[in-house]
């Protein structure tokens, strides 16, 4: 707090696409931290520099497009800018507000709002040579006199104008008086509400006016006790006033834009000088011709599809395989360092192999946020959700809930995080609750293991297909078909709403900053190993005592390693409690084997290709891979008939429609709770997942075995 | 002179009203105004769509929904449900080169 005092609290304000994260990130460097704000699962990114001695703590704010917050993004800006002590934050020193040179028009609504704000501002025109390609010429001493406070011309990711934008805020005091004034009915109740001369509180009391006049639901915007105190029954005696004068004329909402935007159309005709309006579009014309055109664009959605999961499935295989290697290096280094017993097996089997087995989806991670990240900063993720919408809007939710789903494909983790960009709080929860059914890379292994196990390898419909293939993309259908089920009932049930509005800025296209890309994909990497790995490597532990304890001795000697760890298994507490479940998992076709197999790979669903490794006499070095489990698997008998095969085609079927559809994982679960701030929703989620799986695991085993037998 | 005056005025009332999502693709045409007074109408208002800003319509997504406008030099997309909120009066002649001013 005592280093806090010194510096000079900086907000970074603008609306989105402005390119306002690359000139934070010129303007601080590596200099920057990311939390989250208390409460919100918006990231806060804060950075640190110095000028000339004076410490300034830039704050980069959440993109909004007006002081009158519409998702919670933006109320999160806002409550920082009026009611500081809401969002954790200190009162603001100096407000940085970014614009777009070549959009400036709509840049600057906002920038009218947070001039009234009573702090010191600087305006930084970014995005000027985009202007200029546009032949938008700006002349920037006069926007700086209209607008009453310093203008620097920067760029961003040419790290141009960051010395001038620095000094311009070190040396800020200048605040810019109120520029526009509404009709005498406004003025005069603002003034009956507020009457002292013009100091920050009273400024920003005028601005908690107009946004309580505006927005009609009971948004929370001025809510701390030391604005409340101020507001004083005057206050609201004449917002009331007001606001009953202006449903009377019906330009209740209306009255603050059509003033703002006549004061920005005066001032900007004399500022800025542009030879052909519509040349800023052609580039992007050009480009949105092909890119979101109802036929072209679909084509080309579906091959950045395509090349997307291609670079995550085997682009990561190789470092993939390098960390598997590198985990069973380590494990073996460790097996030939300590000698056998339990601290061994707690380090190998538990420690490394939990860890390992979050490290290995690390590639695919990155580079699933990599390309997320690419495609974000070129602007291709808005026409993504364009393109999407209106299949998304059938089941209640918005083109922006695509991305989400899509990444779930590689992982539900970065998937949930990715929601983050719905505005609406049912439809965000909506999507992360449907995200973990669609197929991850983690269920592939048990896909491809149980289908070799169980489905003939035969040729269908004329030899074109292989009735396994069939099989697999089945699997994949099932979830996606599943999860529009859940999202539709979802949305007429406990996430009510009507399908959520979309009104979405189609940005220019940009090239990519790599080093952003790259910073926003370790970051979210990092992320991805601290929260999920954490807990997923406590159930390991937890999963590895229960299938350890307790040790049965004196079968070592007659028995091969392998059988013993079977017997071990059985005699274990899981073995004991697989036992036990039976009769629950009998319906389903399975053995108590499967059982524990399944009640093992609770922390993450690929652990089950191990366990069953493990319980089928095996030992735990199995993968989906080899012969020696499927030929196992095919050869396995049920205890009370030694002539029944445990692995028939209803039971693999079964098993697999199990895992499509249930909540096996434990990161997802963190993730979860992470992302929605309580255990409720994830409780919700393993619930739901999982008596789903149960009825469809049961009903494909009856519907297969009926008609199998017929 | 003075008899033109009510004649235009009744023309505009016989007119059938116009609105943002009947705009045909690459029209220009003028806000009139933003029906509603909820959140949505509010962020439409504030995403330029004020009374006498010029709109052109450049396309639809696939299935003819969403649409796709442009305004003071950038792109927005809307669904038809929420281009229904905006009242237009169309330009009877655009020329694409005049417009000096953003």
């Amino acid at each position: 707090m005592n280093e806090n005092d010194k510096s000079l609290r900086v907000a970074l304000l603008g609306n989105p696409n402005t390119g306002k994260s690359s000139l934070f990130n010129a303007l601080v460097g590596g200099q920057q931290q990311v939390g989250n704000y208390p409460g919100a699962t918006v990231e806060k990114f804060v950075g640190r520099c110095t000028h000339e001695g004076q410490e300034l703590a830039i704050t980069d704010l959440p993109g909004l497009y007006s002081l009158n917050p519409a998702s919670p993004d933006e109320q999160i800006a806002v409550d920082i800018l009026l009611t500081p002590n809401v969002a954790d934050m200190q009162v603001m020193d100096v407000i940085v507000c970014v614009l777009d040179a070549s959009n400036l028009v709509r840049n600057l609504y906002l920038t009218t709002q947070v001039l009234e704000l009573g702090i010191p501002s600087v305006v930084a025109l970014n995005m000027m040579d985009v202007a200029r390609q546009a032949e938008i010429t700006i002349d920037v001493e006069q926007l700086s006199a209209a607008l009453g406070v310093p203008v620097v011309v920067t760029h961003g990711s040419r790290k141009q104008g960051i010395g001038e934008l620095r000094s311009a805020i070190a040396s800020a005091t200048v605040v810019a008086t109120t520029k526009v004034t509404f009709s005498d009915p406004v003025e005069s109740a603002i003034a009956s509400a507020i009457a002292a001369p013009a100091d920050q509180t009273v400024a920003c009391q005028r601005r908690c006016f107009l946004n309580e006049l505006a927005l009609s639901t009971d948004v929370e915007l001025c809510g701390d006790e030391q604005v409340e105190s101020k507001q004083t029954t005057k206050f609201s005696d004449a917002l009331d006033l007001c606001k009953q004068q202006f449903d009377a004329a019906g330009d209740r909402i209306s009255m603050e834009p059509i003033a703002r935007y006549a004061w920005i159309n005066q001032v900007v005709s004399s500022v800025v000088e542009c030879r052909d309006t519509d040349h800023s579009l052609v580039r992007r014309r050009w480009l949105d011709r092909v890119l979101i055109h109802p036929f072209s664009g679909s084509l080309v959605f579906l091959a950045t599809l395509t090349l997307l999961f291609q670079a995550v499935f085997s682009w990561s295989g190789p470092a993939m395989d390098l960390i598997g290697a590198l985990f069973e290096w380590l494990g073996s280094g460790v097996e030939s360092l300590i000698a056998e017993g339990m601290l061994r097996s707690l380090i190998v089997d538990g420690l490394i192999a939990g860890i390992g087995g979050v490290v290995i989806f690390l590639p695919q991670i990155l580079i699933l946020f990599f390309f997320i990240g690419l495609m974000e900063d070129f602007g291709y993720m808005a026409r993504a959700a364009y393109l999407m919408d209106n299949v998304m809007s059938k089941v209640g939710l918005s083109g922006k809930s695509f991305i989400p789903l899509l990444s779930s494909f590689a992982c539900a983790i970065p998937g949930i995080m990715a929601a983050r960009s719905i505005k609406n709080r049912n439809d965000r929860l909506a999507t992360m609750l449907i995200a973990p059914l669609m197929s991850c890379s983690a269920r592939l292994p048990v896909y491809i293991l149980i289908t070799a196990a169980c489905i003939p390898e035969r040729q269908v419909f004329g030899g074109w297909i292989s009735q396994q293939a069939l099989v697999l993309v089945s699997m994949y259908l099932l979830g996606i078909v599943v999860a529009i089920c859940v999202a539709w009932i979802l949305k007429k049930t406990i996430l009510k709403g009507e399908t959520p509005v979309f009104v979405m800025e189609l940005p220019s296209f940009k090239v990519p900053s790599i080093s952003i890309v790259s910073r926003k994909m370790f970051q979210q990497g990092m992320d991805f190993v601290k929260q999920a790995g954490t807990l997923i490597l406590a159930c390991t532990v937890l999963i590895w005592a229960l299938a350890y304890f307790p040790r049965s001795e004196g079968t070592a000697e007659q028995l091969s390693a392998t059988q013993t760890s079977g017997i071990q298994l059985r005699n274990s507490y899981l073995g004991r409690a697989g036992q036990a479940i039976e009769p629950v998992v009998r319906p389903l076709g399975w053995d108590w084997k499967i059982g524990i197999a399944v009640l093992a790979s609770f922390p993450a669903r690929e652990v089950v290709v191990g366990t069953m490794g493990v319980i089928y006499n095996l030992g735990d070095e199995e993968d989906e891979a080899s012969e020696g489990l499927r030929d196992h698997l095919k050869n396995a008998r049920w205890d009370h008939d030694l002539t029944k095969p445990v692995f028939t085609v209803p039971v693999g079927l079964s098993i697999m429609v199990f895992f499509a559809l249930c909540a096996q994982c434990v990161s997802t679960l963190a993730v979860l709770k992470k992302e929605t701030q309580s255990w409720r929703w994830p409780l919700f989620t393993f619930v739901y997942m999982t008596v789903l799986a149960y009825v469809a695991a049961w009903v494909t085993f009856v519907v297969a075995s009926s008609s199998l037998t017929v | 002179m003075a008899l033109e005056l009510p004649i235009k005025s009744c023309e505009r009332y016989l007119m059938p009203t116009l609105f943002l999502s009947d705009l045909c693709n690459r029209s220009v045409a003028n806000v009139v105004a933003v029906h509603g007074d909820d959140d949505v109408s509010l962020r439409l208002l504030e995403m330029g769509l004020v009374p006498g800003t010029r709109v052109t319509r450049v396309g639809s997504g696939p299935l003819g929904d969403p649409l796709e406008f442009e305004l003071l030099g950038f792109s927005l997309s809307l669904r038809k449900a929420e281009a229904r909120r905006v009242e237009l009066q169309v330009m009877q002649e655009v020329c694409e080169k005049d417009a000096s001013q953003q």
